[in-house]
């Protein structure tokens, strides 16, 4: 046992995504805070795509943003490239998408963080988690050096036990040869914990010197300058193309014949990969039929050669990596930088925690991000966030900051893993929530920014920004919906001339506004209308045009609601209900659902057995009043 | 409680009582009773105090029709069954004005019971002790078997068959737009409004066939309401005593009091047919007569079948051409009687002038050409499929419910889609659609929608 150096309030250990935003969160709260990580260097790295948003995570990173997170603020000042996404889909599924800067965003985020008051940064090996009857007492790391604490986050990403795999090459390491870290595994086991093996991998870099772009397709980034984050205020940006090109039959072929060298074939990766970014060689044999497969060539940073090859991630030998990369249209003379790899690491089933992401017996006890076995840094930001601010109100002895799967894509995030639990690296999808159009991707600060002043990381600054926005907007529905007009010549011939059908009778703005080729600054210029921000004018086009629809989610939400306020007990003896089918009775006392509407997520529990569950409660409630 | 829809359901045993109960049981029994129920006295149920039977008639809220003669009651709450408010409606035991009864209260608004629903809200709200409590527990999981096994044990599994890949198809629909709009930047062919539009109201057309075939899922649910009409002495009451002779066992009989109207249940060769009017048939040789057409015409709005007949001895009268006229305005049939004696002249030119499948020719005195009837009708209710089994019927009032909602979900859908919605509103109803079929199939897998998204698509970094 070493000696005990230092007390914090919380422990983070890992510095990637979601240990910054949980240490961030925590600091930010008040709380003395110390962040560990096992390379200074790669504070904030993005190892594999330097890229942040797109459906669904686009959203994650609003409403980070919204509850007064960093990373939206940083993604915008590294920004290579923005486009907005699924412009023609719907304003529910619009979604920002951005190259970064691999270092720039690693530097701005590490000034970030060294000038936070109350955060303490250290380059440190954790090597135990150090718990004294059922609550988090500290961490000991390989120094010897012992810092105590009441509450540890766990935000450890691929570095647990993490092993590289491709073609012949395999080694104990996290991600991009840097260290791994191999005790802290074996002292969560010793602590009870359930760990899985889970896979991720990484395409092949390339040198952008190497490339023939006269053979690709080129991809700008959007014209109007936008931004993740609702305090940035950027409005120029010098943005930098990525490039299209495809595989072809050549390709496919050379990677056929090398299968056996592949670690995902030949046995040496173990871990489970997920379905969503399968490595091109998966892609060959699943989708055997398909006759060819893009690929994006993308910038790493304005200081760099390095292209990211998107699409070919691979675990076939280096030399066979660059031999199929050669028979792709634009990169005939390609020369690899680094060799795309598949990486191993342990990670932590996420059923054993709590909506707070506390784990269920380990008091103090937190975890975010890919050791919940997600994937992607906005996942692993969103859930940071939410670990920081919960670890901080364990501390202050408040209530759990929990977010409904109607109220945030955050919240369905982590209903989903600790409800669920996952068999793969978990990716958001905008389709994995039920209520897609009330969590736009447009008003996340309206849905959250009062949540985050409640909690106490929206600063003044944000908040008046906020209000300034959210004042604009209510004034504009009611002035729409007070001015109506009568179906006069003068009025119908402004109606023509915005190429709208004429009235026959009396109407008011906010009707015509419903009508799809009628916007806002056509209304504003025809009756004299005040001027909004672009943003505004948007919500107020979204609300009249969306609003049958918005209504028809809002009633969903309210039957939902029905059973989600119905809160079951922790101490329920699931197994002693005789009633409930024995694989739901086996799932519940596994999840311990917090409410009933959890529990009717749970695969395997059906609305038979929440009918049973709904009595049982009823049962002990008469047993116990009498 | 789970939820506050308001509930009902027939809590009575179908077909075997004089009587019948529909139960009505939520917070909006009252308002869901008001939509049918009608006090004689032209008060509101809810003008009258707590657990007073008020009598009444049920009106068919779609077209005014009268369907029952009823006693309604209205129980306050707490003190009913379910300790909500609560309204009965005692109408008469038949299965037809049941069901019809039953179908209206979804119409108004109340979702149909779950089995053991009622005892449960009782029990949840105090109402049952402790001791029975685990009996209805019991209850509640042996149903929970019966969903489970939902699909195997449909009447016909055929049935359950087509609303699987009604389903299955929905869901290759909302697969393909998730997945452009989760992965927007992969190589995935979009997907058009037009073919969107096509595929779904393909769909529906699909559930609009099934429940065509619910038309004949409700006849035999229901009965075949049937009309005998023909001018005096035609032979309308020797028809419906060799019919009656015809059938193996009477159903129910009962007199109505607000208008001169008997109804018998019979069961013909499978075909169960509610025959109307028998009261004015057996009373009056000039009924028709003195109603006149237009009175005729509205006396068979709600016949599923008008059996017109004709004296094939006599030849055709200008009578005969008013009813043939009145008979047109609904499904019809017509009966050359009495081919005892000469009728092959009458019989020929009616065949000529309506179709040769339209017109029979039968004596209902010596029962020659009876069994022919008996197969034209089976035929008619079944079309070309042959029995029970051979066919897809919806039966179930509650899927047949349940369908309906989602077809008009399809229906939205395919208008969003006409008018140019984006893809995530389009959504919104696909996705009840599949969650309204899954209901009725006991298909509910979670991540369904996303597990196909990966199997269909080559999507990845």
């Amino acid at each position: 046992m070493g000696h005990i150096t230092e007390v914090f309030d919380v422990i983070v250990i890992g510095a990637g995504h979601a240990g910054i935003e949980a240490a961030l969160a925590v600091a930010r709260l008040g709380g003395r805070t110390l962040l560990v990580t096992l390379s200074l260097d790669n504070v904030a790295l993005m190892p594999c795509n330097p890229s942040i948003g797109g459906p669904a995570k686009g959203h994650l990173v609003r409403e980070i943003d919204a509850l007064g997170g960093q990373m939206g603020i940083i993604a915008d000042r590294a920004c290579l490239q923005m486009r907005l996404l699924n412009t023609g889909k719907g304003y529910a599924v619009h979604a920002l998408r951005a190259q970064e800067d691999k270092r720039w965003y690693h530097t701005l985020m590490k000034e970030i963080i060294e000038n936070q008051e109350n955060l303490a940064l250290k380059q440190l090996m954790i090597d135990r988690l150090l718990v004294r009857n059922g609550e988090v007492v500290g961490v000991e790391a390989e120094t010897g050096e012992i810092y105590e604490s009441s509450c540890v986050i766990l935000a450890t990403g691929t570095y647990l036990r993490g092993r590289i795999v491709y073609g012949p090459v395999n080694y104990s390491c996290g991600p991009n040869g840097l260290r791994s870290a191999e005790k802290l595994s074996s002292s969560l086991l010793e602590n009870g914990l359930e760990l899985m093996r889970f896979k991720t991998g990484t395409p092949a870099r390339i040198d952008a010197r190497s490339i023939d772009y006269g053979k690709m397709e080129v991809q700008y980034g959007d014209d109007v300058v936008r931004n993740f984050s609702f305090i940035s205020d950027i409005t120029e940006r010098e943005q930098i193309p990525c490039w299209l090109t495809y595989t072809n039959e050549n390709t496919h072929k050379i990677i056929r014949d090398n299968l056996h060298l592949s670690g995902m074939f030949n046995g040496m990766v173990e871990g489970v990969g997920p379905r969503y970014c399968p490595s091109i060689e998966s892609k060959v044999v699943r989708f055997a039929d398909k006759e060819r497969h893009q690929l994006f060539i993308e910038p790493e940073g304005r200081h760099t050669r390095e292209m990211y090859v998107q699409g070919m991630s691979s675990s076939l030998p280096a030399d066979v990596q660059l031999k199929f990369m050669q028979t792709i249209p634009g990169l005939e003379h390609c020369q690899m930088m680094r060799a795309g790899y598949a990486i191993d690491y342990d990670c932590l089933d996420p059923l054993q925690l709590n909506l707070s992401l506390e784990h269920k017996e380990i008091k103090g006890l937190f975890s975010a991000g890919q050791s919940n076995g997600t994937s992607g840094y906005e996942e692993a930001a969103a859930q940071g966030l939410v670990a920081g601010i919960n670890a901080m109100r364990r501390i202050k002895g408040l209530d759990p900051f929990v977010l409904r799967r109607d109220e945030a894509y955050i919240g369905v995030l982590i209903d989903d893993l600790v409800t669920k639990g996952t068999d793969e690296p978990y990716r958001m999808m905008t389709s994995r929530s039920e209520y897609r159009l009330l969590l736009r991707n447009d008003n996340a600060d309206l849905r959250l920014t009062e949540k985050g002043r409640a909690i106490g990381l929206v600063d003044d600054n944000r908040y008046d920004i906020f209000r300034k926005k959210r004042t604009a907007f209510e004034r504009a529905l009611e002035q729409l919906k007070k001015i109506n007009i009568g179906p006069s010549d003068e009025n119908n011939s402004k109606l023509r001339a915005m190429g709208t059908a004429p009235l026959r009778n009396g109407n008011n703005l906010f009707d015509l506004l419903r009508r799809r080729e009628v916007t806002y600054s056509k209304l504003q210029e025809a009756f004299g209308l005040p001027a909004l921000s672009e943003q505004v004018a948007e919500q107020v086009e979204i609300h009249a045009k969306y609003e049958g629809y918005i209504n028809k989610q809002r009633e969903e939400v309210e039957r939902m609601l029905r059973i989600e306020n119905k809160k079951l007990p922790a101490d329920i003896n699931y197994l002693a209900i005789k009633e409930l089918s024995s694989e739901a009775a086996e799932k519940l006392s596994k999840v311990r659902p917090a409410s009933l509407g959890q529990a009717s997520r749970i695969s395997g529990v059906s609305p038979a057995d929440i009918s049973v569950l709904m009595i049982a409660l009823e049962l002990k409630r008469q047993k116990e009043s009498e | 409680m789970m939820t506050e829809d308001t509930i009902s359901a027939v809590i009575t045993a179908l077909g075997q009582s004089a009587v019948g109960i529909v139960r009505i049981s939520g917070a909006d029994a009252l308002a869901v009773s008001g939509k049918l129920f009608r006090a004689a006295s032209g008060k509101s149920l809810a003008d009258y105090p707590s657990h007073k039977m008020v009598y009444g008639h049920i009106y068919d809220l779609r077209d005014n029709s009268l369907v029952d003669e009823v006693l309604a009651v209205y129980m306050a709450a707490p003190h009913s069954y379910t300790a909500e408010d609560v309204v009965e409606i005692q109408c008469h035991g038949g299965i037809q004005a049941l069901q019809k009864i039953l179908s209206l209260t979804y119409a108004a608004g109340a979702k149909p019971a779950e089995r053991g629903e009622f005892t449960k809200r009782a029990f949840l709200n105090g109402r049952i002790d402790l001791t029975q409590a685990e009996a209805v527990m019991d209850i509640i999981s042996s149903r929970s078997e019966a969903s489970l096994k939902l699909a195997a044990r449909q009447q016909n599994g055929e049935l359950a068959e087509a609303l699987h890949n009604l389903r299955r198809q929905l869901l290759d629909v909302v697969v393909h737009l998730e997945a452009v709009i989760d992965y927007p930047e992969e190589d995935i062919e979009e997907i058009t409004f037009g073919e969107v539009k096509k595929r779904i109201l393909e769909i529906g057309a699909g559930i609009s066939d099934l429940l065509s075939n619910a038309h004949t899922g409700r006849i035999l649910r229901e009965g075949l309401r049937t009309a005998i009409i023909g001018r005096p002495n035609v032979g309308k009451s020797s028809l419906l005593n060799a019919l009656l002779k015809e059938e193996r066992a009477i159903v129910s009989e009962y007199a109505g009091t607000t208008r001169d109207v008997i109804e018998e249940q019979l069961l013909i060769d499978g075909v169960p047919l509610v025959l109307s009017d028998t009261a004015g048939i057996r009373k009056s040789g000039d009924y028709v007569e003195q109603l006149g057409v237009q009175k005729t015409r509205d006396l068979l709005k709600d016949t599923g079948l008008v059996v017109c007949v004709v004296d094939g001895s006599e030849g055709l009268t200008a009578e005969d051409e008013e009813i043939f006229q009145a008979a047109a305005t609904r499904p019809y049939v017509i009966i050359v009687n009495k081919s005892d004696l000469n009728v092959a002249a009458t019989f020929d030119i009616l065949k000529q002038r309506f179709g040769a499948d339209k017109v029979m020719t039968l004596s209902a005195k010596t029962g020659a050409g009876m069994d022919e009837f008996s197969a034209w009708l089976k035929g008619y209710v079944y079309g070309d499929k042959e029995t029970l089994s051979g066919g897809i019927y919806v039966q179930n009032a509650r899927h047949e419910e349940l369908l309906r909602q989602a077809l008009h979900a399809l229906k939205e859908a395919g208008q969003a889609a006409s008018d140019g919605m984006p893809y995530d509103c389009i959504i919104i109803d696909v996705r009840r659609a599949i969650d309204l079929l899954g209901e009725i199939t006991g298909d509910t897998v979670p991540d369904e929608i996303i597990n196909e998204i990966f199997s269909r698509f080559c999507i990845g970094k």
